[in-house]
């Protein structure tokens, strides 16, 4: 049978393809929209025991972004993301330099390793974590001893967020050296060769032709690291046992979870939520769009 | 949108390496001493938790952290694990297996038949949809949890294994994948070949797509295995009936009870050994599955 031009599959069909999209689709709207709208709706009223519920309009966040513990949780999940991200991905780029660039079975060991903790769920890095903390159970409180220091307390004081922060960095660095890994694996040989041919060292190379061409996968796993640093909940959730200084506001989505929970303020936690959510949600939007502009530009 | 310009990442082996500066050298000496320190650093709580669960309660305090006690508790530990509570951590075990199979296997599919529909169909409102999914992406998984939360109560369906495995089907992250990957690589011609065959769609899917999106389909798999089994905010916010726990909720209310101070149960020796029972599967699969999966999948998606 000879070619003979037709329309499309897709022109005769049109609703074909929207059939396949369908069942996420209704996924999407009752476990996405459907919940993110109920939620602002509910966001808008407020529930009292002598005036029951009614609209209050925007109260609920007006209330929210002056209240000094949310207020307090929020500074300090954002102090901890600068401080804790930069750390883990410059730990993680220099594995996945390290690792394309030394092809040795002690290089694959260490691949394999640094993985392991991403596969370890959160509460129970966080338990394991706790138990090595701890003064009654764990062998690092006392490690100042052996140079003649006196045992510190790592679950309390400026302690706790340096503490938080190595649970954090323990879980999700390996995870991170793995996808710059698979990024490195995708720059062009050629590049690194001429580099190598004019007499660069490997480190000149790293830094000065591999880490540019990786850029955008940084970008990324910078992003996503701050998205999930700003929805922090379940290392301080299960810290708190050991910790007392771990309050109710620790940080923003612990206090979403409280009030709900501790405090059935349904309407107050979901106005927190909602607002956290969409904070989020618009700067990681707006960041990834301008990185495409730019990205077009260049 | 151009996020989807570049060609994902999924060349399964570059061609072997040039014999290049290997191990030895001077210079790869001081980079093979710090892999070292890492190997440690990440292995120490890997270890506890091993040693950890040989020791009985009274030795886990008594003996050095690092080390084995005098006895060796695992195999009593093993057998109070599940014997404990009339049995719960079995039953936190299966509930986990179940809402981590149940929603992985689900969430591929409808990732799957989504991710080929918008690749491969037009059909109107698809551009629209596509630059919502990228948005959708961006929505912290965490941050849906009140909301759906505060949703489902009203609709009395919380407290269910439903409330867990529903909205664990929804992985935007996946769609993304494997819209990209099949792009990229389930050639047009293929599918408009077997359609002059008269081949039905749903038939040119199962048959001929979904085999070709293999590499694409175990990533996705693996990331929403891993993020359900090892979810603890969703199912500690949706349940209350312990019967219906996962591991992460069971193991930590053991512990908060042992932590108690008048505790009147003392458990961390079977906190500590479940949560090494707990780890175990996911360890072993991603080791195991190491060749197959691809972080790249990713990366190469989102450039």
């Amino acid at each position: 049978m000879a070619p003979t031009p037709r329309k499309p599959y897709s022109a005769r069909h049109p609703l074909a393809g929207a059939l396949f999209v369908l069942p996420f689709g209704l996924v999407v709207l009752v476990f996405l929209v459907v919940p993110l709208a109920y939620a602002f709706w509910l966001s808008l009223s407020s529930r009292s025991l002598a005036l029951g519920s009614r609209f209050t309009g925007l109260d609920n966040y007006v209330t929210a972004f002056t209240d000094p513990q949310m207020l307090d949780g929020l500074v300090r999940v954002v102090v901890f993301g600068l401080v804790q991200i930069p750390v883990m991905l410059g730990v993680a780029l220099a594995g996945a330099l390290a690792l394309d660039a030394i092809g040795t079975r002690f290089a694959l060991a260490y691949r394999l390793i640094a993985f392991m903790p991403y596969a370890v769920p959160a509460v129970i890095g966080a338990l394991m974590w706790g138990f090595l903390y701890s003064r009654t159970f764990g062998p690092l409180a006392g490690l100042p001893t052996l140079v003649g220091g006196e045992p510190v307390d790592l679950l309390s004081g400026s302690l706790l967020l340096v503490s938080l922060g190595n649970i954090v960095t323990w879980s999700w660095t390996g995870y991170n050296t793995i996808v710059m890994y698979s990024a490195l694996q995708g720059v062009p040989r050629e590049l690194h060769e001429a580099a190598l041919i004019d007499g660069a060292t490997p480190v000149q190379i790293a830094l000065r032709v591999k880490v540019p061409a990786i850029r955008q996968a940084i970008a990324l796993a910078a992003i996503f690291s701050a998205i999930g640093t700003m929805q922090f909940f379940t290392e301080p959730y299960v810290m708190a046992r050991f910790a007392p200084e771990i309050s109710a506001g620790y940080t923003p989505n612990l206090y979403a979870y409280n009030q709900a929970f501790q405090f059935s303020s349904f309407n107050y936690a979901a106005a927190i939520s909602f607002a956290l959510g969409f904070v989020v949600f618009v700067a990681a939007y707006a960041f990834v769009i301008v990185r495409n502009r730019l990205g077009e530009r260049a | 949108m151009t996020a989807l310009r570049t060609p994902p990442r999924l060349s399964p082996h570059r061609s072997p390496r040039p014999a290049g500066p290997a191990g030895g050298r001077p210079r790869t000496r001081l980079a093979h001493a710090l892999m070292g320190l890492g190997i440690v650093y990440f292995l120490v709580p890997l270890l506890w938790v091993v040693v950890a669960a040989t020791k009985s309660q009274p030795e886990l305090l008594s003996s050095p952290a690092l080390w084995f006690g005098d006895g060796f508790s695992l195999f009593a530990n093993l057998a109070q694990l599940f014997t404990e509570d009339g049995g719960a951590y079995g039953r936190w075990l299966l509930n986990t297996a179940v809402y981590s199979g149940v929603s992985a296997v689900g969430a591929t599919l409808l990732a799957a038949l989504a991710g080929y529909g918008l690749a491969r169909f037009d059909f109107p409102g698809r551009r629209l949809f596509e630059t919502a999914l990228l948005g959708m992406v961006m929505v912290p998984a965490t941050a849906l949890v009140l909301p759906t939360y505060l949703l489902l109560s009203t609709l009395g369906i919380i407290n269910t294994m439903w409330a867990v495995i529903l909205p664990s089907l929804l992985s935007p992250f996946g769609t993304f994948l494997i819209r990209v990957y099949v792009a990229e690589s389930v050639p047009e011609e293929i599918i408009d070949a077997a359609r002059l065959d008269r081949a039905g769609e749903l038939r040119i899917f199962f048959r001929i797509v979904l085999p070709m999106m293999r590499p694409a389909l175990v990533t996705v798999l693996l990331f929403t295995l891993v993020a359900t089994w090892n979810n603890y905010f969703q199912p500690l916010v949706m349940l209350s009936d312990a019967d219906l726990y996962p591991l992460t909720v069971g193991l930590t209310t053991w512990f908060n009870l042992s932590q108690q101070a008048a505790g009147t149960k003392v458990v961390f020796h079977l906190v500590i050994t479940g949560s090494l029972l707990a780890i175990v599967p996911l360890v072993v699969a991603f080791v195991l599955l190491q060749r197959f999966w691809r972080g790249g999948v990713a990366t190469g998606a989102l450039r």
